[in-house]
């Protein structure tokens, strides 16, 4: 498995990748990263290159979300009697939000994007585990509330409601927590114009977005006639918040493509 | 630019939009006048006496009844072709063909006794119009001005009306939008919900329940039953739907047993109220809408002759003197419609001559009661042509004497069959014309105009988006644009008038301000095209989310569910802009410190570390106040799962006394936390100091008015429980109260106009420093004027400085004026207070917390705004109002009339504000009680557009508060008095340059007028796209008349507030002047 270290960024901007080859077959037996055996190992690359390199992983790793989302909504029909998406939508919001949040977790272990910090004690990685657990509650809660302050109901469905955090904040907040780790300052900085600083903190700001704006979105055919049974609360907005995250992860890559002349990233 | 140029621009902009909305109501707003006259049945519509004895016998009115019983049944939406006869053999190849077996099946074996017709019903084809075509044979129109708004039921004439007062007994079962329409009129009913569209079977079933035993029994004289399942089954499935037969041959099977059933004194009447579209809907025009079945069957034989191979057409009004001559009843008295003459044979009597005079009896009654009502509706209202009247007139008086001379020569015995059908064609000519005139005035849409009318409200609303750039270039003539606007205007209208008296059509006023309208915009926007060829290019407003934003609030009002639901929409909307606005200040780095430096240069950093915790908080409390405006709302009737808010009602309907108590402190709260908080402001602006009289009645006056209004509620909430000793004083106060409030605001205005400058100066010992006065003498013109006042201004900022910082006495003072800087904010802020009381009045009292939320929220939503654009920029540059403020302004002011408790229904309209203050009733005059319950309803747009001009002020008012709180943390540290600082100008910045100051204000009116503009157009197109539209006349069209209404109210109300800032600009000059001339002595 290929790692991305950007420490040594005096040289114009070229980069190190170390890449260390056990926890591959992980990914490998997805078939999905093929291609990555065919890369140079050890080896100082162009900056071009290695941000095609980087795309491309990033690439393969949305894809890998997005076929797990789908999958989400007919494998449990196997075990579960009566699963349907929308008629026991709350299991398959616990469900998908734990796949979501586990291959989230698995996949930034393996394919660090930001390295981690020097200091590694076990203590130190608890202590960062803990704290990340209670960050995502309260941006659980921050969900829950600004969803009520937006008109959801205060006290009927409140399940409902904060299951709609719940994934909201695994689309969202979760990532941060892989990516970033419990640090609400290099969060604040990667939302800000030109805060990104490698091309994991602009999908990160594409993802977020659009899940955000799929909830957005989603509300919209609430108050129409048409009696459709994703039509409930919190149906239609949890399903835009799900296609949301979903195209910004095909969006991401294909922009950040596109965008590559354009993305210069300053070091921190 | 002139300050007068400014106002008469923004009022000839508003012209163009009412020419606009007036010509498109013109169109679509269909109006007449109900008349509330009723027929008698000892008093004949017309000299004369009647043929026959009808007079002496029992139940006799006008005629002698030819039935005694009838049964009405009435199967919504049954189109003409479900009832046409389809020939056996080949089964028919749509589901809604050949169903309905029984009716042929009567029609081919007695076809004395059947009949079918093709009833032509009158657009608008909805359910509730056509039962009140049905059962007053009038033509009712969407807006029946009559003298109740606030229920449906019917104030005019009608057959139901007609049997009750000659006692007889009406059963009804069915559509429960009878019992909204007939109250009280029925001697035994069963009403079921018509509401839920996609229920097919609740309605129908019900009926057939109770139908067959009614039928039985003889406690009835008329039976209605108004089945629902077919019009249902069209609206969810559609015509071609299996459904649909299943429907239909319930409905067959029904007949059948019913006409089993059915006595010989018995007539039945199948009818459609109107049909449907191959999508099943209705309410337009088209074919298939309007033309409906109607068959009639007598168990003992009705028609003389066969009948025709294609059925005849007969207008739906027909039906209504038909059944009333029948049943023996008197027409109703607004009829139109003629009668049916096939069911006027002679009774019993085959002879030609007998039935030729029956039937031209009926049409004489007929005639005279139609020449009777159109006389009297002429009297009362004059949209009717008076030519076409007194074409009718004369041909109704030639008919009439000829039947006089018909029946003299009855008594010597000589008729001939061939006079007799003269003159039956000489009245059917009559009845017709007279009902087509009617049809001509009441029942058509005018296209041309809806289309003229669409068109000069968007080419408005371009103009409006193109002058609000141009404003801030300053060579711009907008006067000699406007004078050629208005020049054109006067001889478009005057050309117009001359060719319209010359055409020999009466002068409309809505067609004149149109025409005119439409020439001043034309001249207008030709002079700018030659003048300004590059500005007409780039107009879309704003930064793409306001675009987003604006779509979609358009779009919104194309859809009926949005529409309902536009409660939940506003705020929604208003919060994403708000999230929006914040989000994007993060975005720009300009929100949170903590945020990595490198991308920060260092003096936005310190804006961001003063802006940022106050702009979030400021956004919770604003996200805070939405969602507790929503707990007000009161539910529109098509969300039955909804429950309005409870306390929307008054406290006098509260039982218990605890509760009552409590919430009855809780409004005297509000009214404190009101007057505090407006007297909080101003202190805090230094407005408050001033001995100047508006300022005395802030202090004194609002307590007072706050006093009164709960006085007022005390008693108005508790009369029932005054003792009886106590019960005359306590109604006077009643009455009296409100009004001693509302002169009281009318007298704090007063004083606010006659003295707005609210600032206090002080004149200190002795004048170290002076003002540099480039001239001798007194200032002589404006440029002198603008040149020295910021100067004085900064000398006093400079001495009030001076003093806070060196502890006072020190250094001599020359002056010092508080409040200067937020002199033209603080005189908006107090006419807002005294306008709130008496609307506050209006409301109900639970309201006054949403009165207080209102306050509340606009008060954050400037401060955001003002944090979020920033305070405006140190040159006295050209200033603007962005485009995503006046859109949350306008969207608040959106969300403000639901959390009011409004709806843009009728029905909800609150109308005991009509009687605040006047308990006992207004007496005929409309004005007052209009006014009032308009005030009522239009409160948040009043408010909103009188506090308009705040969103200009604001960024300045902050910019004081900044640099206080900055002043604070230097002053303790290093030495002020050397160091130079430029001193926050405030409101003064504004009058630092006028002609900016003006522009400024002419930019933002036109910017709001464009943005509420836009509103009524979508609205307007919506009506006029969807105008076969099942909730049409339910939704869209309520919603235009409220949409209209409201920017009225909000584009005077900006005039308003737009002239107060101009007003209190002037006097700040006098004021200037005064203070100058005090100086130079």
């Amino acid at each position: 498995m290929k790692i991305l270290r950007p420490k040594d960024v005096k040289t114009k901007g070229m980069r190190q990748i170390n890449v260390r080859g056990g926890s591959q077959r992980v990914l490998a037996l997805c078939l999905l990263f093929v291609h990555f055996e065919s890369l140079p190992y050890g080896e100082r690359l162009q900056g071009s290159t290695m941000k095609d390199a980087d795309i491309k992983r990033l690439f393969y790793v949305h894809i890998f979300c997005i076929v797990s989302i789908i999958l989400t909504t007919f494998i449990p029909s196997f075990f579960l009697e009566d699963f349907s998406v929308l008629e026991t939508h709350l299991t398959w919001l616990c469900i998908c939000s734990m796949c979501v949040a586990i291959i989230n977790v698995v996949l930034y272990l393996q394919v660090k994007p930001n390295p981690s910090s020097k200091r590694s004690s076990i203590f130190h990685k608890i202590s960062r585990l803990l704290k990340s657990c209670v960050y995502f509650f309260i941006s659980c809660l921050l969900f829950h509330a600004i969803i009520v302050l937006y008109g959801a109901p205060l006290i009927e469905l409140m399940l409902e409601t904060f299951l709609f955090a719940v994934i909201l904040s695994t689309f969202t907040t979760l990532p941060c927590l892989c990516l970033l780790g419990p640090n609400i300052k290099a969060w604040l900085r990667v939302f800000t114009r030109n805060g990104a600083t490698s091309i994991w903190d602009n999908s990160l700001q594409i993802t977020t977005m659009s899940s955000v704006i799929g909830a957005w979105l989603g509300a919209f055919p609430i108050p129409l006639d048409w009696e459709r049974p994703w039509q409930v609360w919190p149906i239609s907005c949890t399903l835009g918040a799900t296609f949301g995250y979903m195209a910004g992860l095909l969006i991401s890559p294909v922009w950040i493509y596109r965008n590559r002349k354009q993305l210069t990233y300053k070091s921190r | 630019m002139l300050k007068a140029l400014v106002l008469l621009f923004l009022a000839w902009v508003c012209f163009l939009f009412y020419a606009g909305i007036g010509l498109f109501t013109s169109g679509f707003l269909l109006t007449r006048l109900e008349l509330t006259n009723h027929s008698s049945c000892q008093e004949l519509p017309g000299k004369g006496t009647l043929v026959g004895s009808g007079r002496g016998e029992p139940g006799a009115c006008w005629t002698v009844p030819r039935f005694s019983r009838a049964v009405i049944v009435l199967i919504d939406a049954l189109r003409f072709d479900f009832v046409h006869p389809w020939p056996a053999g080949p089964p028919a190849p749509q589901p809604f063909l050949g169903r309905l077996s029984f009716i042929q099946h009567l029609l081919e074996a007695q076809p004395q006794h059947a009949r079918l017709y093709r009833f032509l019903a009158d657009p608008p084809t909805t359910t509730m119009q056509r039962l009140k075509a049905l059962t007053t044979g009038s033509l009712p129109t969407f807006v029946d001005a009559g003298s109740n708004f606030a229920s449906y039921a019917i104030q005019e004439d009608n057959l139901i009306a007609q049997l009750n007062n000659t006692g007889r007994r009406v059963v009804f079962m069915g559509d429960d939008t009878w019992e909204g329409l007939f109250p009280g009129a029925f001697s035994q009913a069963f009403f079921f919900p018509s509401f839920n569209v996609k229920d097919l079977h609740t309605v129908d079933n019900g009926i057939l329940e109770h139908l067959y035993p009614t039928m039985d029994r003889d406690d009835w004289d008329l039976l209605i039953a108004h089945f629902l399942g077919v019009d249902h089954c069209g609206h969810k499935h559609g015509p071609h739907h299996p459904e649909m037969a299943k429907k239909l041959n319930q409905m067959d099977q029904m007949l059948q047993t019913l006409v089993e059933q059915l006595e010989n004194d018995t007539l039945l009447v199948v009818a459609g109220d109107h049909g449907m579209t191959e999508t099943g809907d209705h309410g337009g025009d088209s074919k298939p809408e309007v033309m409906a079945a109607l068959f009639l069957y007598s168990p003992l034989p009705l028609f003389p002759g066969a009948s025709l191979k294609d059925p005849e057409v007969v207008p739906q009004v027909n039906l209504v003197p038909t059944l009333a001559l029948l049943l023996g009843l008197p027409i109703p008295f607004g009829n139109i419609g003629e009668v049916m003459v096939d069911l006027f044979s002679g009774e019993g009597d085959t002879q030609p001559l007998a039935t030729a005079l029956a039937q031209a009896s009926a049409y004489h009654l007929n005639a005279q009661q139609v020449s009777r009502f159109l006389h009297a509706y002429s009297l009362a209202a004059q949209d009717l042509p008076p030519e076409e009247l007194q074409h009718l007139q004369n041909l109704f008086s030639s008919a009439s004497s000829e039947y006089e001379q018909l029946l003299d020569q009855l008594k010597t015995g000589e008729v001939r069959e061939a006079d007799i059908q003269a003159l039956i064609s000489q009245l059917r000519l009559f009845l017709r014309g007279a009902r087509t005139a009617c049809t001509e005035t009441w029942a058509r849409f005018r296209p041309a105009r809806m289309i003229g009318g669409t068109i000069l409200l968007a080419s408005t609303c371009l103009l409006c988006l193109i002058t609000s750039r141009l404003t801030s270039s300053p060579d711009f003539p907008f006067h000699c644009l406007l004078l050629r606007a208005v020049v054109w205007g006067l001889a478009g209208a005057v050309l117009l008038a001359g060719g319209l008296m010359a055409a020999g059509i009466g002068l409309e006023p809505s067609l004149l301000c149109a025409g005119s309208a439409a020439t001043s915009l034309i001249a207008f926007l030709w002079a700018l095209k030659s003048r300004e060829s590059s500005s007409m290019t780039v107009f879309l407003p704003g930064p793409l989310p306001i675009l987003v934003l604006l779509f979609l609030r358009s779009a919104a009002l194309f859809s009926d569910s949005f529409v309902v639901a536009e409660a939940w929409a506003a705020p929604f909307l208003l919060r994403s802009l708000s999230l929006f606005l914040v989000a994007q200040l993060h975005w720009e780095g300009r929100l949170l410190v903590g945020v990595s430096t490198a991308c920060l240069s260092s003096p936005t950093a310190s804006l961001a570390r003063r802006e940022g915790p106050r702009a979030l908080g400021l956004l919770v409390g604003l996200l805070l106040c939405v969602r507790l405006s929503i707990l007000f709302h009161r539910c529109p009737e098509e969300t039955p799962v909804c429950q309005s808010s409870p306390w929307l009602a008054p406290l006098a309907t509260m039982a218990g006394g605890q509760a009552k108590n409590l919430w009855y402190g809780a409004c005297l709260g509000t009214l404190g936390v009101l007057v505090l908080a407006v007297r909080f402001w101003l202190r805090r602006c230094g407005n408050l100091n001033s001995p100047a009289p508006p300022v005395l009645f802030v202090r004194w006056g609002l307590p007072l008015m706050a006093l009164g209004t709960a006085a007022h509620w005390a008693l108005a909430s508790g009369t029932d429980e005054a003792p009886p000793r106590l019960q005359a004083l306590v109604s006077g106060a009643v009455v009296g109260l409100p009004r001693a409030v509302l002169a009281l605001a009318a007298i704090g205005l007063g004083l606010l106009l006659w003295q707005p400058v609210t600032v206090l100066v002080k004149t200190g010992a002795s004048s170290s420093n002076h003002i540099i006065v480039p001239f001798v003498g007194p200032p002589a013109s404006q440029a002198d004027l603008d040149y020295v006042v910021p100067q004085i201004y900064r000398r006093m900022q400079e001495a009030l400085r001076g003093k806070l910082a060196r502890g006072g006495g020190q250094t001599p003072l020359a002056l010092a004026a508080y409040g200067l800087g937020s002199v033209y904010s603080a005189a908006v802020v107090t006419a807002l207070a005294l306008l709130a009381f008496p609307l506050l009045l209006l409301h109900t009292e639970r309201i006054s917390l949403a009165f207080l939320i209102l306050f509340l929220q606009s008060f954050l939503l400037l401060q955001l705004l003002a944090t979020a654009v920033g305070t405006p920029a140190g040159s006295p540059g050209p200033f603007s109002v962005p485009w995503l403020a006046i859109s949350a302004w306008a969207l608040t002011a959106t969300q403000t009339f639901y959390s009011t408790g409004h709806q843009p229904v009728f029905p909800a309209i609150h109308w005991n504000a009509a009687f605040v203050g006047f308990t006992e009733g207004h007496g005929s005059s409309p004005v007052l009680p209009a006014l009032l319950v308009g005030a009522n309803t239009f409160a948040s747009h009043l408010l909103f557009s009188v506090g308009c001009p705040l969103l200009l002020l604001w960024p300045f008012v902050c910019e004081g508060q900044g640099s206080t709180k900055r002043k604070k943390t230097l002053a303790s540290g290093t030495e002020v008095g050397g160091e130079k600082e430029e001193e926050p100008l405030m409101e003064m910045r504004l009058r630092d340059s006028p002609h900016h100051f003006n522009a400024a204000l002419l930019q933002l009116g036109l910017k709001y007028l464009f943005i509420l503009g836009v509103q009524v157009l979508a609205c307007v197109l919506a009506a006029s796209i969807l105008r076969r539209h099942l909730m049409v006349w339910k939704v869209f069209a309520p919603k235009f008349i409220f949409e209209a209404v409201g920017f009225v109210v909000s584009s005077l109300g900006l005039l308003l507030g737009v002239a107060l800032v101009m007003w209190v600009d002037r006097a700040v000059g006098s004021w200037f002047k005064q203070l100058i001339l005090s100086q130079e002595r």
